[in-house]
């Protein structure tokens, strides 16, 4: 190959595709190199047994931007627009959880619901606003990132004195409790925790949950499922790509990135050389710092800092193929298309995030539990079904290893509690399959197998994600960008770090 | 159970030291105790200038550092080319922190293929285990293993060779060789911190003993003299070397901004080589050259035979709105006959010719007295003899 | 009946500077406090004959030279004694010690892992730098950010400076390091367990939050930030106990011509046509005065000194929400002699220093768990000291007083009361973990006290016995503390001020809360201002 490109994106992720695809928008030439047979990354959809398939990383979407889906003009089509959420009760006195309103609660708990989903949105939506672009440095001294932090300054100022006086409270603090200060229910507490801390290595009560949380919300909350699992997002997005230009290649794993005399000039792969001036990885931090440019071409604080990036994944995922629905007293047949939390109360998540701080996996984990067939039944055979859960905690550091027995036990603990809280599962299950950490590290090349790439803490947020002073999407090596989740703002299929280093990348393009 | 040892630790050489210490006057170095000064430091100058002088120099921290990627990794460590020192070699070189600031300097010895020793002033095992993250390279801190002696001065080669030590004579400048003495190994080096000609010793701390006194048989007729850290720094500033902790501080430990300085602040443009593949601030440096630095080493021959100690310097005699820097090391040089200081200066201030100006405050008989006195900035060392270079040396 | 012009509430060491700073400025001050002694937290009780206990705050650090110095209180009999180290026993037998002498430190570090002992520097320097750049504010009045007002701004503006003064890159590090884990920050220098466990346990001293917790790393500063002459970091010992802090502080009060009374608590902060009237005691008697100030917590003076309907809702559920939670206890014992530690060499001078008993940050971080599930920690993390070995003035020749502080303690177990038994029990589990260490330990035993957060509460009246009168996390700090906009030490009620440690920069025996608060009566007074500013650059 001796084909010149604008540039190469290395991983066909979403978010590599959305960057992608912006960047042929704007008239350049741009190749995609995706390792794996194809595209998508942890929003894929695959078999896991026999004519059962899943998402196999994401299962749900949470938080997909429309401003990128608007840019590129794609559209994703859903099954289900709006799932409803059920906190499963073990009494069978579940809450119905659907926007900013929760039937089942008591009248008390349901108007502090209300209330209290407003007040999420208000600073939910400051927060989307910031996510939306590249954060700015500090004391560059520079125009662009002067005028960046005044508006941002700006826009906290006009939350309003007393919006913005909780915001700049709300950042230091956890979910558990607010939800303690506003509700009665432990179960509604429980919901909402659990909510908060998916996906990272902390516990409701832990500070900087409450920021989580409003992360997650950060869309408007709206949880959706798209007709062929998450994978249909990410063949929407190839497909646009290729539409406005983009090469995409699958089955070309990337050796390494090419740097000579400090700068990128393209990448090696089996078939040869790729040349370009412009090298934008998808991948995560520590996986392109170490695995695909080497630590020698970057100063050692920088290589420290990514060494030091915490990004050891917490969440395993649990794929049943089920022979029939289970039957849970207390929820009517349309229900299963939705979306279930089991987490009895904000002290049942904090205590299952305990024994992870260990390195062990929680005795009683907590769930996020859906039934992609009953809305899609393109994913099992006819009358199966197929249920995807997100279980926590898992730690990707498990104590000795995830073993044979290490797993078997963490699936027969899961299995048992799905089996407790959904009587009767446990009969019906077909095909089983748990996916740790290690494993999603494996199938998806995320090192330590987190979901967002990098743990979602407020030291590694904004100004600081992945690392101090490589915030902005450019890496410290000349040509070097990053496009995915472990840079700003974050995981989630969101598009958002693809959309936002892609504009990086334009405007500097321009300001030449 | 015992507890770790709670006093200052005593080098290879101490008992040697002990035994020619008249005045009992030690400090710590590294946690050792090192002399002052064993009789007088005025006179054990002038074994430096005149005869041989032995320094103990055992408390310099000593880095091994081996494995497949040794190389490449001090290339990235240090602002010099590494692999273009070959074995057998030596290298003068600094080291920055990401922001192209200093954070110490070190010589780094080229001990056989892929097989360095790095020695500082400094403790960096933190900063260099650090910078190791990717490389497959191990380092060891063998400060304790490795006992170390200057032998330096116009007579040292002929002192050490009458001693026994074989294959000085083709060993030139920054040159080192595995040698022995009476069956006990010793590693030479061409190399040393007073800017005459003369040679550090390398060896055993069991062998330590055993090797001092014979060079000290050897040299007993020749004017050979045990010295202390108080002469070795008057000829350091005669010889314009940087001295870490007073030229410059150590940039991981600075806590205020501003306070560090970068290799071109210190004059060292000769160390930093950009057509090298990429080390540690690379791109603070180049971005550094092209907007121009901050601060720049001076140093000044001073009017008047008064040290400049910690002197202000001005651009001019009077009406200065403020000042351009300060004294950072200062002598009056018996060699020179010069009053000679090291100094740091806001450019563009500080080129070669420049006059600048310096308060010197000075005690007599308890009173102070205060005088500005001319420094005229001049390039290069105060004291450097062609002797220092010759290979092989000339006999006396 | 006499009137004053202002009333301080609780005669701690934080509302006697107050009171000490407006007498000086001459007003007519009176201190009331509902014990029979004063103090409050700093305080030196005789509690067993012949033995004086610093039975709450024990050591000192952060009283601010500035303070001391205004107030001259050497005049008034206070004494700062520096004492170094500190000591971890390991449970292998070994020991992990912190020497006075950085280079025996040192040494002693490279014991474990020579990396890290040269990786202390990095560490010492980085959190130096944030020491340096919040001990600037810790005598300023936190601004406003959601104000215009140009000193609101003027105050933002010099907070950004000094913030951007820092550099780029260490903006950066600054915004992790006040967002940070101490756990994960102690990651990024050290590889060893006991020196991380070591050093960790100034992250949560005091705080209801594990190792683990983000936030938890800006604790470490106040663990660091003090000094004594200058040894910033160093730690001191009061001579007499910690009473001397306060009454020296009472002394110079005193000697401004203001007046103390004792077993005078206040029952009732009035409150008339919207204004400060005075104070009602618990004995019936009221004093009038236009200006009250509280150096209770928030929570005791607005919930339960005041009427509900004289506040803003607003400012009241804030109040309700201020995190102030009981999560140390302490015991004080008397000892018949000094106890051996078997691991220590006799003579050692680590008997001097601070020991700890927990080496590994599993056991910090599991002893929070225990406190989130409602009990005290099983394996708990006790800081102890035993003064006399520096201040032999304190008991008997040859006997000596040993202070345990112990975290973590819950001001209730399981949501109710702490029962006599729960309290035996509560002491003996911080007994036998030191016995382990030292056989003859228990036999020396002549007394102690029991302190848990409930006892303290009851006694000094500090909301759940919390020593720093409300959490120091990142939500509770600066402007944000006590209540967002309530941060410049006045309430909401005109004539009414806080000074105590709910208010900024929060506890440790600081002195600061009161003579900022004293800076901001004064000049609503117009008086001129007696509270000095900060020494600067150090």
């Amino acid at each position: 190959m001796t084909e010149r490109f604008d540039a190469i994106v290395v991983g066909a992720g979403h978010n590599g595709l959305v960057c992608a695809a912006l960047l042929a928008k704007a008239g350049k030439k741009v190749l995609v190199l995706e390792a794996r047979d194809e595209v998508g990354g942890a929003a894929v959809t695959r078999p896991f047994a026999d004519g059962f398939s899943v998402s196999a990383g994401a299962h749900l979407l949470h938080q997909l931007q429309p401003k990128v889906m608007k840019a590129l003009g794609v559209t994703v089509p859903l099954t289900n627009e709006r799932l409803s959420t059920v906190a499963l009760s073990g009494s069978g006195e579940h809450l119905f959880i659907d926007d900013h309103s929760v039937a089942g609660a008591s009248d008390k708990d349901a108007e502090a619901f209300t209330e209290f989903m407003g007040w999420s949105d208000t600073f939910a939506r400051f927060l989307n606003r910031q996510l939306m672009k590249p954060p700015p440095r500090l004391g560059s001294g520079q125009r662009k990132d002067t005028i960046r932090l005044a508006r941002l300054g700006l826009d906290l100022r006009m939350l309003g004195r007393a919006d913005m006086r909780d915001f700049l409270q709300l950042i230091g603090q956890n979910i558990y409790d607010e939800l303690d200060a506003r509700f009665d229910s432990e179960l509604l507490k429980g919901a909402i925790a659990l909510d908060a801390v998916t996906g990272t290595h902390t516990g409701p009560r832990s500070p900087g949950s409450l920021v989580t949380w409003l992360y997650r919300l950060c869309t408007g909350g709206h949880v959706s499922q798209p007709a062929g699992g998450l994978g249909a997002v990410s063949k929407a997005l190839a497909d646009r790509a290729e539409a406005l230009g983009v090469t995409i290649q699958t089955g070309v794993p990337v050796d390494r990135i090419v740097v000579d005399n400090g700068r990128v000039v393209g990448v090696d792969t089996a078939e040869g050389r790729v040349s370009s001036w412009k090298v934008i990885s998808n991948a995560d931090p520590k996986t392109t710092v170490f695995g695909l440019v080497g630590a020698r071409h970057f100063e050692s604080t920088f290589v420290r800092r990514v060494h030091h990036l915490r990004s050891k994944g917490n969440v395993a995922k649990l794929h049943l193929g089920l022979d029939a629905l289970p039957d849970v007293a207390g929820l009517r047949p349309e229900d299963y298309g939705g979306r279930f939390l089991l987490a009895p109360s904000a002290d049942a998540v904090e205590r299952a995030f305990n024994p992870a701080k260990y390195g062990r996996c929680s005795s009683k984990p907590v769930f996020e539990v859906c039934f992609p067939s009953v809305s899609d039944d393109s994913c099992a055979p006819a009358g199966k079904h197929v249920l995807s859960a997100l279980v926590q905690f898992a730690p990707y550091d498990h104590e000795g290893g995830w073993t044979d027995v290490a797993r078997a036990d963490f699936l027969d603990g899961s299995v048992a509690a799905l089996d407790e809280a959904m009587p009767g599962l446990r009969e019906r299950i077909l095909h089983s399959e748990l996916r740790t950490p290690v494993d999603l590290e494996a199938e998806f090349g995320v090192s330590g197998g987190h979901w967002h790439h990098g743990e979602l803490g407020l030291d590694q947020f904004m100004f600081v994600r992945p690392v101090a002073g490589a915030a902005q999407y450019r890496m410290p090596l000349d040509g070097l960008y990053l496009c995915g989740a472990g840079t700003h703002p974050g995981g989630g299929v969101t598009g958002a770090p693809g959309y936002n280093a892609a504009q990086v990348i334009l405007e500097r393009e321009r300001s030449r | 159970m015992t507890e770790v040892h709670q006093g200052r630790l005593q080098t290879p050489f101490y008992s040697r030291f002990r035994a020619v210490d008249t005045l009992n006057e030690w400090h710590t170095w590294n946690g050792y105790t090192v002399c002052n000064s064993p009789y007088c430091a005025d006179l054990e100058y002038f074994a430096i200038r005149n005869a041989t002088a032995v320094f103990d120099l055992s408390p310099m921290n000593k880095y091994r550092i081996t494995g497949p990627d040794a190389g490449a990794y001090l290339d990235r460590l240090v602002t010099r080319s590494v692999s273009v020192l070959r074995p057998g070699r030596v290298g003068y070189s600094v080291w920055c922190d990401h922001d192209g600031k200093v954070i110490d300097d070190g010589t780094i010895f080229h001990l056989s293929e892929g097989d360095y020793r790095l020695c500082a002033a400094g403790r960096h095992a933190a900063w260099f285990a650090d910078a190791a993250i990717g490389f497959d390279v191990e380092i060891d801190d063998e400060t304790a293993d490795v006992a170390a002696l200057a032998v330096q001065g116009p007579t040292s080669w002929s002192v050490l060779t009458r001693a026994g030590f074989e294959g000085l004579e083709s060993l030139k400048p920054f040159g080192l060789i595995y040698t022995e003495l009476r069956g006990r190994p010793v590693m030479v080096s061409r190399t040393g911190f007073t800017g005459d000609l003369g040679y550090e010793l390398w060896m055993s701390p069991e062998d330590a003993g055993a090797i001092w006194d014979r060079i000290f048989e050897a040299g007993e007729l020749t004017g050979i003299r045990a010295i202390g850290t108080d002469a070795l720094e008057l000829s350091r500033i005669e010889a314009g070397y940087l001295a870490p902790g007073l030229e410059f501080l150590p940039a991981d430990e600075t806590v205020r901004s501003g306070r560090s300085r970068s290799p071109f602040e210190l004059g060292l443009d000769w160390l930093v080589d950009f057509t090298k593949p990429n080390f540690n601030g690379r791109r603070a440096l180049a971005e550094e050259q092209r907007r121009g630095s901050t601060w720049r080493l001076v140093r000044l021959d001073i009017d008047g035979n008064k040290p400049a100690h910690n002197a202000y310097i001005f651009p001019r005699e009077s009406r200065n709105k403020s000042d351009v820097g300060f004294v950072t090391s200062a002598a009056w040089s018996p060699v020179c006959k010069k009053n000679v200081a090291l100094g740091t200066v806001r450019q563009p201030h500080g080129l070669p010719g420049e006059t600048l100006w310096v308060e010197i405050y000075y005690q007599r008989e308890m009173h102070w007295q205060r005088k500005m006195a001319r420094a005229t900035v001049v390039e290069g060392p105060f004291w450097a003899p062609d002797r220092r270079r010759l290979t092989p040396p000339s006999p006396y | 009946m006499k009137r004053y012009d202002v009333v301080v509430v609780g005669a701690g060491h934080n509302g006697l500077t107050t009171a000490a700073f407006l007498a000086k400025a001459g007003l007519d001050v009176v201190c009331v406090e509902k014990n029979d002694y004063i103090g409050g937290a700093a305080v030196s009780l005789e509690l067993h004959k012949d033995w004086i206990y610093s039975n709450c705050s024990y050591v000192c650090s952060l009283l601010r030279p500035e303070i001391f110095r205004a107030l001259e209180l050497h005049k008034h009999g206070l004494q700062i004694t520096p004492y170094g180290g500190s000591l971890t026993f390991m449970q292998n037998g070994d020991y992990f010690g912190s020497y006075h002498d950085p280079e025996v430190k040192y040494r002693e570090m490279s014991r474990f892992s020579r990396r890290d002992a040269d990786a202390y520097k990095h560490y010492a320097a980085d959190t130096q730098r944030q020491c340096r750049f919040i001990r600037d504010f810790l005598l300023t009045t936190p601004p406003d950010p959601t104000s215009f007002h140009p000193r609101d701004i003027a105050g933002l503006l010099d907070i950004g400076k000094r913030f951007a003064d820092m550099g780029e890159d260490r903006m950066y590090e600054t915004l992790r390091f006040w967002t940070m884990s101490v756990a994960d920050y102690l990651n990024e220098y050290f590889e060893t367990d006991v020196i991380k466990a070591a050093l960790s346990g100034s992250g949560i001293i005091g705080t209801a939050l594990g190792i683990h917790s983000p936030g938890t790393a800006y604790v470490l500063l106040h663990h660091y930030m003090g000094d004594v002459d200058g040894n910033v970091g160093a730690w001191g010992f009061a001579r007499g106990g910690m009473g001397a802090v306060s009454n020296a502080i009472a002394g110079a009060f005193q000697a401004h011509g203001g007046e103390l009374r004792t077993e005078s608590g206040v029952g009732h902060i009035r409150v008339r046509d919207g204004k400060i009237a005075g104070v009602a005691l618990e004995n019936g008697d009221e004093i009038d005065a236009d200006v009250v100030v509280s150096a209770m917590d928030v929570k005791r003076t607005f919930l339960d000194c005041m009427d509900e309907s004289d506040l803003p809702a607003h400012f009241v559920r804030k109040v309700r929400e201020f995190k102030i939670r009981g999560s140390s206890g302490k015991l004080n014992i008397a000892l018949d002699g000094l106890p051996e530690f078997p691991a220590l060499p006799k003579g050692s001078t680590l008997y001097h220093s601070d020991m700890h008993f927990i080496d590994s940050m599993q056991r910090m971080e599991r002893a929070y768990d225990d406190w989130k599930d409602g009990t005290w920690s099983q394996d708990p993390y006790i800081d102890m000291v035993i003064p006399t070995m520096n201040d032999p003035t304190m008991a008997p020749p040859g006997k000596h007083f040993m202070s345990c502080f112990v975290q973590y303690c819950p001001y209730e177990i399981d949501g109710r009361a702490w029962t006599d038994e729960e309290r035996q029990q509560f002491a003996d589990t911080v007994i036998d973990q030191i016995a382990n260490y030292s056989p003859n330990f228990k036999d020396l035993i002549l007394h102690y006290e029991i302190r848990t957060p409930a006892d303290i509460e009851s006694q000094i009246g500090i909301t759940e016995g919390n020593i720093f009168h409300g959490e120091l996390t990142m939500d509770q700090l600066l402007f944000n503390r006590p209540v967002p906009g309530y941060a410049q030490y006045r309430a909401p009620v005109d004539g009414l001020y806080m000074c105590g440690s709910s208010t900024h920069p929060g506890g440790g025996v600081m002195a600061a809360p009161g003579a900022n608060a004293a800076r901001e009566i004064l000049k609503d007074l117009k008086y001129a201002n007696t509270v000095p500013e900060n020494f600067g650059d150090d």
